[in-house]
């Protein structure tokens, strides 16, 4: 149809808009106006809210501290040590794997059917909702593997959670690396996977570290699939081993926020901020190593 | 002893390289596993267009017709506000800002795709709910409306990010054509940039629109959860997903309850994979 419009018929197009528009110079004034306006509705920083109000409540003792008084008071150590424990958990089992697949994507896999399955599986992987998730790892990690709600299940759902966005990132950046390292590594006599280890992973390091963080991030941020997996409704003490169960902070922001009555706006807007700036500040330190490296680029 | 460890490496990635596939088929098994026993106590079409949802009553009612239409409202309302706006956003850093705001702009859309969703969902209950609230006048803020507007907003940054590439790889060979018959840049963008682009824009719309139904905690934090059949947008609704999210603490193992849940997460994983396999069949049509 494209080609149509432009090749096959090249005037017709052109006489049709004589007719139609009086003022074609108003008309793309108007709509370069909508179309910034419609810019500018998105990027509406929408966590000035959060950061206006949350600021205040922001203290040393509030980050420290452990919740007390039913979460009406005290801080939210515990959800932030628990996010943190259950972020690692989910990158170290999902970074070899998806980055092992990434290598296979980018190295070995052919054009073939496969390949082609393979991709559409990640797709969906991505798309699953992340309820759906929750629902996975409640039957698989803690009814049958019987790992019951704790870290360790929480983690390894978080983990297939984020592993599409390490492997689409990385094969991102396997595939940015020029053919012409690959050959001259392998016409001086190393193996495949010499190759792989020496001369395409290390020129791919900082796409692999961009999109590692991504997932950090999202799994950072992400509450259902932690809802039955892992995720405490209110537990003051630090947890001892995997097999326990934590606070995490998305879902206590959940809980003060519509479970609990009566929660004082600072303790609730200081948690969002809270949230808001761990994920946030991922996601910049990505953009920022982004960009950095694509400016040292050799090739 | 070189060959040896190289062999074992290359199987591992070959293992590796086929986990998304396993860990898809498993995700399916594993519904399918806990989901499928609902069916014994109702047959498909009662569970699918059933028009009352008492799970917990004697016998249980298990009918997720109002779950579904209330999905449907709330995506519908969030594609009406995110699809016009994402577009034309997207077509705007394509298309029209200077470099410098283009490259402002898109990491912006990344942080915005970023925001976890019970954040969203938290800025939806203290500003929009009672927003909604007071302009419309009505007893309670947490409706369907509330629900679709928040839902735009994540929404959007996906929309905007896929069709913004779908745009920019539009070669520009076409709209020099235009331009050099005396077309304005928007007549250009209008008649031929986005029609060219039209099958990238449609896969973008369907990720959004993706990522909309399998939204969760926002949802549940501000549409009001009312498992009836809604009439209006300005009512509570209840989705599938927050059906799920805030039932499952409840429902004791082994259940009616337990199995029904999961077969509404098989309906999910259905939607979700009808959505994705066609974003990504338009997304193969743009590339031949």
């Amino acid at each position: 149809m494209n080609d149509t419009t432009v090749t096959d018929s090249p005037a017709s197009p052109a006489l049709k808009l004589k007719k139609r528009s009086r003022d074609p110079v108003l008309t793309q004034r108007l709509a370069f106006a909508f179309l910034f306006l419609s810019t500018l509705l998105i990027i509406v920083p929408v966590g000035l809210i959060i950061v206006q109000k949350g600021l205040p409540g922001i203290t040393w003792q509030f980050l420290s501290d452990i919740p007390r008084q039913g979460m009406r008071s005290g801080g939210i150590f515990p959800a932030i040590l628990g996010t943190i424990y259950l972020v690692s958990g989910a990158i170290v089992f999902a970074l070899p794997i998806g980055l092992l697949s990434a290598v296979y994507l980018s190295e070995y896999a052919r054009g073939n059917f496969l390949t082609r399955l393979i991709k559409l599986a990640i797709v969906n992987l991505a798309g699953v909702p992340s309820v759906v998730y929750g629902l996975f790892g409640l039957a698989l990690f803690v009814t049958f593997f019987k790992f019951g709600a704790s870290i360790l299940s929480g983690a390894l759902t978080l983990g297939i959670m984020i592993l599409p966005i390490i492997i689409t990132a990385s094969l991102e950046a396997l595939e940015s690396v020029p053919h012409s390292f690959r050959e001259a590594s392998r016409s001086l006599g190393a193996s495949r996977w010499q190759t792989i280890r020496y001369v395409v992973l290390p020129n791919a390091i900082s796409g692999i570290i961009t999109g590692t963080i991504l997932g950090l991030g999202r799994a950072a941020g992400e509450t259902a699939p932690i809802l039955f997996t892992v995720a405490a409704f209110y537990l003051p003490q630090l947890p001892g081993s995997i097999f326990d169960q934590v606070m995490a902070l998305p879902y206590h922001l959940y809980v003060i926020s519509t479970q609990v009555p009566n929660v004082d706006e600072k303790i609730r807007y200081g948690t969002a901020l809270v949230l808001l700036a761990m994920v946030l500040f991922m996601n910049l330190a990505a953009v920022v190593i982004r960009c950095r490296f694509r400016k040292k680029k050799k090739w | 002893m070189r060959k040896l460890k190289e062999f074992v490496i290359e199987k591992l990635i070959l293992f590796c390289g086929l986990a998304s596939i396993f860990f898809v088929v498993l995700i399916f098994l594993f519904l399918l596993k806990e989901g499928l026993a609902v069916f014994k106590t109702v047959t498909p079409p009662q569970f699918l267009f059933g028009k009352s949802w008492y799970p917990i009553s004697e016998p249980p009612h298990l009918g997720i017709l109002p779950l579904i239409l209330g999905s449907l409202m709330v995506t519908l309302g969030a594609a009406l506000i995110s699809i016009p706006i994402g577009v034309a956003c997207a077509v705007y850093i394509a298309e029209v800002a200077p470099l410098k705001i283009k490259e402002i702009l898109k990491s912006g859309i990344e942080l915005l795709a970023a925001i976890p969703s019970v954040v969203l969902g938290f800025i939806g209950m203290v500003t929009l709910v009672p927003w909604i609230k007071s302009i419309f006048h009505l007893p309670t803020g947490l409706t369907a409306l509330s629900g679709a507007v928040m839902l735009a907003f994540m929404a959007m940054p996906t929309i905007v990010s896929i069709a913004e590439d779908a745009l920019y790889s539009v070669p520009k060979t076409y709209k020099e054509g235009a331009l050099a018959l005396g077309a304005t840049h928007w007549q250009a963008i209008h008649r031929v940039i986005l029609p060219a682009a039209s099958s990238g824009i449609m896969a973008a719309v369907m990720l959004g629109i993706g990522r909309v139904i399998g939204e969760t905690m926002a949802v549940m934090m501000i549409t009001g959860n009312a498992a009836v059949i809604p009439h209006s947008i300005l009512q509570p609704v209840r989705t599938l997903t927050a059906t799920i999210a805030a039932e499952m603490g409840e429902a004791v193992v082994g259940s009616e309850h337990y199995f029904a849940l999961f077969a509404v997460g098989i309906v999910l994983f259905v939607i979700s994979f009808i959505v994705n396999v066609g974003a990504d069949l338009f997304l193969h049509k743009k590339e031949q």
